[in-house]
């Protein structure tokens, strides 16, 4: 599609202009963002802050995809919630303030947990998908529905002092099972009085994960392909651990045992 | 000295930084290599700042003049996307 400076508003020509001034973005950048649909897993600690710089940034179409209702101990944490809003559906409450925010950008809010059965239906619209759940049992559907599908991923998790981001790009790089073949055995997961969260951290995490959608989107940078990046927030250090695609990889491997999905349960602890 | 002749120009008196230069580039991105662009401004820090910007994005800036007390023009070359 050609480009022209028609193509903006007078509004959105000021909106963007941070953008727009970047050599690496542009007018043409800023209508490669216009023009992308991201699908995002969870409106909880990750995806209140990938949700709301998506937004900020002007991304086309953001499917928000969260069963849950606003509760009064998310807040320490979910920026896109409020007082005002506990008992909301989540998708509804972050949907109100991503529309304040911008309404360039169509938010599609959709109050169901994803499953094997639906997964592939729902991400088949969209460019890139985000994995911002907070279980195993959700990450590894997320990661193996991507890979199916050829889908990029964008994946970040906390716990505690400590984050992970990766970005997987089927066929290109890792997948999250080249990293971690299966789910952890129940035990090894923390329990709820285990699983505290420092405020911020998911705010790091997300926000990293929005930067990660934005390079993908424009083709700009390195992406963390073969890489996980590992930000210990009580040392204020980031490490970033080399990830090769392995070849026996059950999902991503030259010869693959997954081949559709399957189930994904497991009794952890989800609060 | 030969008169360069435009393939576009744009007015934008009145405007401000950096919206002087937000405009001035989304003009040169909607054209093709090769092509001259016009831009008639009257912001005076611009016309320091506009070709200096385009300079530092890669495009050739073949003039800049003071037409009259309060406007500039200013003559860009698009030599890179
Ligand atoms: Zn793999």
């Amino acid at each position: 599609m050609a480009f022209t400076e028609d193509q903006f508003t007078d509004d959105q020509i000021i909106r963007y202009s941070r953008h727009i001034i970047l050599p690496e973005v542009g007018g043409k950048g800023q209508t490669k963002i216009a023009a992308a649909k991201v699908f995002l897993i969870g409106a909880g600690g990750l995806g209140c802050p990938i949700s709301y710089y998506l937004t900020a940034a002007g991304v086309g179409e953001i499917a928000i995809v969260d069963d849950d209702v606003v509760d009064l101990s998310n807040l320490q944490r979910q920026i896109l919630h409020s007082t005002k809003t506990i008992g909301m559906q989540k998708v509804d409450s972050a949907k109100a303030v991503l529309n304040a925010l911008n309404p360039d950008v169509e938010i599609v809010a959709i109050k169901e947990r994803l499953t094997p059965d639906n997964i592939l239906g729902y991400i088949k619209d969209y460019d890139i998908v985000i994995d911002g759940s907070d279980n195993f049992p959700t990450r590894y559907l997320v990661n193996d529905a991507c890979v199916l599908a050829g889908k990029p991923l964008s994946s970040g998790a906390v716990l505690r002092f400590e984050g992970q981001v990766t970005t997987i790009v089927p066929g290109q790089g890792h997948c999250y099972r080249c990293l971690f073949e299966e789910m952890p055995p129940e035990g090894l997961v923390p329990s709820c009085q285990e699983g505290g969260v420092l405020g911020v951290l998911p705010g790091i995490i997300g926000t990293l994960q929005a930067m990660e959608v934005l390079k993908l989107i424009l083709g700009k940078g390195d992406v963390l392909m073969n890489t996980l990046l590992i930000y210990d927030a009580l040392k204020t250090n980031f490490r970033k651990v080399k990830v090769p695609k392995n070849p026996e990889c059950q999902v991503c491997g030259t010869h693959p045992t997954i081949t559709k999905l399957g189930s994904y349960e497991a009794n952890y602890c989800r609060a | 000295m030969e008169e360069i002749i435009a393939d576009k120009r744009i007015d934008i008196r009145g405007l401000k930084c950096p919206y002087t230069f937000v405009r001035s580039k989304l003009a040169i991105e909607s054209m093709t290599s090769g092509e001259v662009l016009e831009i008639t401004m009257d912001y005076p820090e611009a016309a320091v700042s506009i070709p200096k910007s385009m300079q530092d994005h890669g495009q050739r800036v073949l003039s800049v003049d003071k037409i009259n007390g309060t406007d500039w023009v200013i003559l860009i070359r698009k030599e890179r996307d």
